[in-house]
Protein backbone atom coordinates (compact mmCIF):
# COMPACT_ATOMS: atom_id res chain seq x y z
CA UNK A 1 0.00 0.00 0.00
CA UNK A 2 2.64 2.25 0.95
CA UNK A 3 4.28 1.30 -1.91
CA UNK A 4 1.69 2.34 -4.23
CA UNK A 5 1.48 5.60 -2.75
CA UNK A 6 4.87 6.12 -3.00
CA UNK A 7 4.94 5.22 -6.26
CA UNK A 8 2.47 7.79 -7.36
CA UNK A 9 4.64 10.52 -5.61
CA UNK A 10 7.53 9.14 -7.56
CA UNK A 11 6.48 8.88 -11.28
CA UNK A 12 4.77 12.38 -10.33
CA UNK A 13 7.98 14.02 -9.51
CA UNK A 14 10.23 12.18 -11.65
CA UNK A 15 9.98 14.70 -14.51
CA UNK A 16 12.46 17.31 -13.57
CA UNK A 17 9.67 20.22 -14.88
CA UNK A 18 7.07 19.05 -12.52
CA UNK A 19 9.58 18.93 -9.51
CA UNK A 20 10.19 22.88 -10.04
CA UNK A 21 6.40 23.52 -10.42
CA UNK A 22 5.59 21.57 -7.08
CA UNK A 23 9.01 23.34 -5.72
CA UNK A 24 7.78 26.87 -6.53
CA UNK A 25 4.47 25.96 -4.67
CA UNK A 26 5.81 24.30 -1.72
CA UNK A 27 8.19 27.74 -1.47
CA UNK A 28 6.10 30.68 -2.29
CA UNK A 29 2.69 29.18 -1.49
CA UNK A 30 -0.30 29.71 -3.31
CA UNK A 31 -0.34 30.54 -7.29
CA UNK A 32 -2.35 30.93 -10.62
CA UNK A 33 -1.42 28.68 -13.56
CA UNK A 34 -0.48 32.38 -15.01
CA UNK A 35 2.03 33.18 -12.54
CA UNK A 36 3.30 29.12 -12.23
CA UNK A 37 3.68 29.86 -15.96
CA UNK A 38 6.07 32.64 -15.75
CA UNK A 39 8.22 30.63 -13.73
CA UNK A 40 8.47 27.41 -14.86
CA UNK A 41 9.40 28.56 -18.56
CA UNK A 42 7.02 26.34 -20.48
CA UNK A 43 3.75 27.05 -22.62
CA UNK A 44 0.58 27.08 -20.30
CA UNK A 45 -1.24 24.12 -21.34
CA UNK A 46 1.37 21.99 -20.60
CA UNK A 47 2.06 23.62 -17.19
CA UNK A 48 -1.96 23.01 -16.74
CA UNK A 49 -0.68 19.23 -17.74
CA UNK A 50 1.75 18.73 -14.91
CA UNK A 51 -0.49 20.47 -12.80
CA UNK A 52 -3.08 17.29 -13.61
CA UNK A 53 -0.53 14.65 -12.77
CA UNK A 54 0.45 16.53 -9.65
CA UNK A 55 -3.15 16.41 -8.40
CA UNK A 56 -3.51 12.99 -8.95
CA UNK A 57 -0.79 12.29 -6.93
CA UNK A 58 -2.31 15.02 -4.71
CA UNK A 59 1.21 16.67 -4.41
CA UNK A 60 -1.48 19.76 -5.40
CA UNK A 61 -4.53 21.24 -4.41
CA UNK A 62 -6.76 23.93 -6.51
CA UNK A 63 -9.19 26.38 -5.78
CA UNK A 64 -11.34 28.13 -8.61
CA UNK A 65 -11.56 32.19 -8.11
CA UNK A 66 -13.42 34.15 -10.84
CA UNK A 67 -11.67 32.72 -13.98
CA UNK A 68 -8.55 31.89 -11.88
CA UNK A 69 -7.76 28.72 -10.78
CA UNK A 70 -5.02 28.42 -7.88
CA UNK A 71 -2.66 26.14 -6.81
CA UNK A 72 -0.90 25.01 -3.70
CA UNK A 73 1.51 22.49 -2.21
CA UNK A 74 0.57 19.75 -0.48
CA UNK A 75 3.63 18.91 1.61
CA UNK A 76 2.04 15.90 3.28
CA UNK A 77 1.71 14.21 0.21
CA UNK A 78 5.73 13.65 0.18
CA UNK A 79 5.62 11.28 2.99
CA UNK A 80 5.12 8.12 1.36
CA UNK A 81 8.91 9.21 0.05
CA UNK A 82 10.13 9.94 3.41
CA UNK A 83 8.45 6.19 4.44
CA UNK A 84 10.15 4.45 1.71
CA UNK A 85 13.30 5.76 2.84
CA UNK A 86 12.84 4.70 6.39
CA UNK A 87 11.64 1.70 5.65
CA UNK A 88 14.01 0.61 3.37
CA UNK A 89 17.22 2.36 5.08
CA UNK A 90 16.07 -0.20 8.25
CA UNK A 91 16.30 -3.13 6.32
CA UNK A 92 19.33 -2.44 4.22
CA UNK A 93 21.42 -1.47 7.72
CA UNK A 94 19.52 -4.76 8.80
CA UNK A 95 20.93 -7.05 6.02
CA UNK A 96 24.41 -5.39 6.22
CA UNK A 97 24.46 -6.51 9.94
CA UNK A 98 23.77 -10.08 8.92
CA UNK A 99 26.57 -9.85 6.25
CA UNK A 100 29.01 -8.67 9.01
CA UNK A 101 28.28 -11.79 10.81
CA UNK A 102 28.23 -13.76 7.81
CA UNK A 103 31.73 -12.91 6.83
CA UNK A 104 32.85 -13.68 9.85
CA UNK A 105 31.66 -17.27 9.94
CA UNK A 106 33.25 -17.88 6.36
CA UNK A 107 36.40 -18.70 5.55
CA UNK A 108 39.38 -16.62 4.67
CA UNK B 1 22.84 6.94 5.74
CA UNK B 2 19.61 8.22 3.56
CA UNK B 3 20.07 11.72 2.97
CA UNK B 4 16.47 13.19 2.32
CA UNK B 5 18.19 16.64 1.75
CA UNK B 6 20.59 15.86 -1.35
CA UNK B 7 18.57 13.02 -3.51
CA UNK B 8 15.20 12.10 -1.94
CA UNK B 9 14.85 9.53 -3.87
CA UNK B 10 18.31 7.66 -3.79
CA UNK B 11 18.96 6.16 -0.31
CA UNK B 12 22.81 5.05 0.18
CA UNK B 13 24.18 2.78 3.12
CA UNK B 14 27.84 2.28 3.61
CA UNK B 15 30.07 0.49 5.77
CA UNK B 16 33.84 -0.58 5.95
CA UNK B 17 34.13 -4.06 6.85
CA UNK B 18 37.60 -5.68 7.60
CA UNK B 19 37.59 -8.47 4.91
CA UNK B 20 39.03 -8.24 1.66
CA UNK B 21 36.67 -7.26 -1.53
CA UNK B 22 36.99 -10.82 -2.73
CA UNK B 23 35.27 -12.26 0.09
CA UNK B 24 32.53 -9.37 0.02
CA UNK B 25 31.75 -10.27 -3.65
CA UNK B 26 31.75 -14.16 -2.54
CA UNK B 27 28.83 -12.80 -0.69
CA UNK B 28 27.26 -10.93 -2.93
CA UNK B 29 27.15 -12.86 -5.58
CA UNK B 30 27.09 -16.43 -4.70
CA UNK B 31 23.29 -17.39 -4.38
CA UNK B 32 23.49 -20.00 -1.23
CA UNK B 33 25.65 -16.73 0.69
CA UNK B 34 23.59 -14.07 -0.55
CA UNK B 35 20.63 -15.97 0.83
CA UNK B 36 21.79 -16.42 4.20
CA UNK B 37 22.32 -12.70 4.37
CA UNK B 38 19.87 -10.57 2.40
CA UNK B 39 16.67 -12.96 0.74
CA UNK B 40 16.36 -16.05 -0.87
CA UNK B 41 17.21 -16.02 -4.55
CA UNK B 42 17.89 -17.35 -7.79
CA UNK B 43 20.70 -15.01 -8.44
CA UNK B 44 23.39 -15.31 -10.94
CA UNK B 45 26.24 -12.46 -11.87
CA UNK B 46 25.86 -12.42 -15.27
CA UNK B 47 24.91 -9.06 -16.57
CA UNK B 48 21.16 -9.21 -18.43
CA UNK B 49 20.37 -12.45 -16.21
CA UNK B 50 16.24 -12.18 -14.74
CA UNK B 51 16.02 -13.44 -11.05
CA UNK B 52 14.11 -13.10 -8.14
CA UNK B 53 14.45 -12.12 -4.52
CA UNK B 54 11.80 -13.63 -2.12
CA UNK B 55 10.51 -11.06 0.98
CA UNK B 56 8.10 -12.52 3.59
CA UNK B 57 4.62 -12.47 1.59
CA UNK B 58 2.73 -10.00 2.78
CA UNK B 59 -1.42 -8.45 2.04
CA UNK B 60 -1.77 -8.07 -1.25
CA UNK B 61 1.67 -8.65 -1.79
CA UNK B 62 3.26 -12.21 -2.35
CA UNK B 63 6.71 -11.07 -1.54
CA UNK B 64 8.63 -11.49 -5.12
CA UNK B 65 10.73 -9.35 -6.11
CA UNK B 66 11.42 -8.44 -9.66
CA UNK B 67 15.25 -8.04 -10.51
CA UNK B 68 17.70 -8.07 -13.41
CA UNK B 69 21.26 -8.23 -13.25
CA UNK B 70 22.61 -4.84 -14.85
CA UNK B 71 26.49 -4.66 -13.95
CA UNK B 72 29.14 -6.82 -13.11
CA UNK B 73 31.67 -5.60 -12.91
CA UNK B 74 34.18 -8.50 -10.74
CA UNK B 75 35.26 -7.57 -6.99
CA UNK B 76 34.41 -3.98 -7.93
CA UNK B 77 30.72 -3.06 -8.67
CA UNK B 78 27.27 -5.25 -8.95
CA UNK B 79 24.44 -3.49 -10.19
CA UNK B 80 20.44 -4.91 -10.78
CA UNK B 81 17.43 -3.78 -11.19
CA UNK B 82 14.72 -4.15 -7.75
CA UNK B 83 11.08 -3.86 -8.83
CA UNK B 84 8.48 -4.55 -5.67
CA UNK B 85 4.89 -3.81 -6.26
CA UNK B 86 5.32 -1.58 -8.97
CA UNK B 87 7.56 0.62 -7.99
CA UNK B 88 10.78 0.09 -10.31
CA UNK B 89 14.79 0.77 -8.07
CA UNK B 90 18.19 -0.07 -8.88
CA UNK B 91 20.46 -1.65 -6.59
CA UNK B 92 24.11 -1.17 -6.72
CA UNK B 93 27.06 -1.97 -4.71
CA UNK B 94 30.42 -0.92 -4.83
CA UNK B 95 33.08 -2.53 -3.52
CA UNK B 96 36.62 -0.24 -2.82
CA UNK B 97 39.68 -1.61 -1.06
CA UNK B 98 40.82 0.08 1.81
CA UNK B 99 43.63 -0.05 4.05
CA UNK B 100 42.70 -3.35 5.68
CA UNK B 101 39.99 -4.17 4.17
CA UNK B 102 37.10 -3.38 2.25
CA UNK B 103 34.22 -0.16 1.98
CA UNK B 104 30.88 -0.74 0.80
CA UNK B 105 28.49 0.95 -0.86
CA UNK B 106 25.05 0.48 -1.72
CA UNK B 107 22.92 2.77 -3.34
CA UNK B 108 19.07 2.32 -4.06
CA UNK B 109 17.64 5.21 -6.36
CA UNK B 110 14.30 5.38 -8.19
CA UNK B 111 13.78 5.05 -11.23
CA UNK B 112 13.34 9.30 -12.16
CA UNK B 113 17.28 8.59 -12.46
CA UNK B 114 17.42 8.14 -16.02
CA UNK B 115 15.61 10.79 -16.71
CA UNK B 116 17.76 13.10 -14.30
CA UNK B 117 20.32 11.76 -16.03
CA UNK B 118 18.97 12.96 -19.56
CA UNK B 119 18.54 16.25 -17.77
CA UNK B 120 21.99 16.83 -16.36
CA UNK B 121 22.75 20.31 -16.02
CA UNK B 122 19.19 21.05 -15.68
CA UNK B 123 18.13 23.64 -13.10
CA UNK B 124 16.03 22.01 -10.72
CA UNK B 125 17.48 18.16 -10.68
CA UNK B 126 16.91 15.79 -7.58
CA UNK B 127 19.93 17.28 -6.15
CA UNK B 128 18.65 21.00 -5.18
CA UNK B 129 14.67 19.89 -5.23
CA UNK B 130 14.68 19.15 -1.26
CA UNK B 131 17.38 22.11 -0.41
CA UNK B 132 14.95 24.50 -0.29
CA UNK B 133 12.09 22.01 1.16
CA UNK B 134 14.24 21.01 4.44
CA UNK B 135 11.39 23.19 6.27
CA UNK B 136 8.67 21.38 5.09
CA UNK B 137 10.26 18.08 5.43
CA UNK B 138 11.44 18.99 8.84
CA UNK B 139 7.38 19.00 10.20
CA UNK B 140 7.25 15.23 8.21
CA UNK B 141 10.36 13.65 9.47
Amino acid sequence: MTQTAANHVFRALADPTRRAIFEELARRGEQTVHALTRSAGVSQPAVSKHLTVLKRARLVRHRRDGRETHYRARPAALAPIVKWLDDYGAFWRERLDRLESLLQRMEP
Amino acid sequence: MSNVAEAPQTLVVERAFAHPPEKLWRALTESPLLAQWLLNNDFEPVAGRKFQFRREPMPNWNGAIDCQVLVVEPFKRLSYSWGAMGLETVVTWTLTPVEGGTHLRMEQSGFASDQDRAYKGAKYGWQNFFNGLERVLGALL
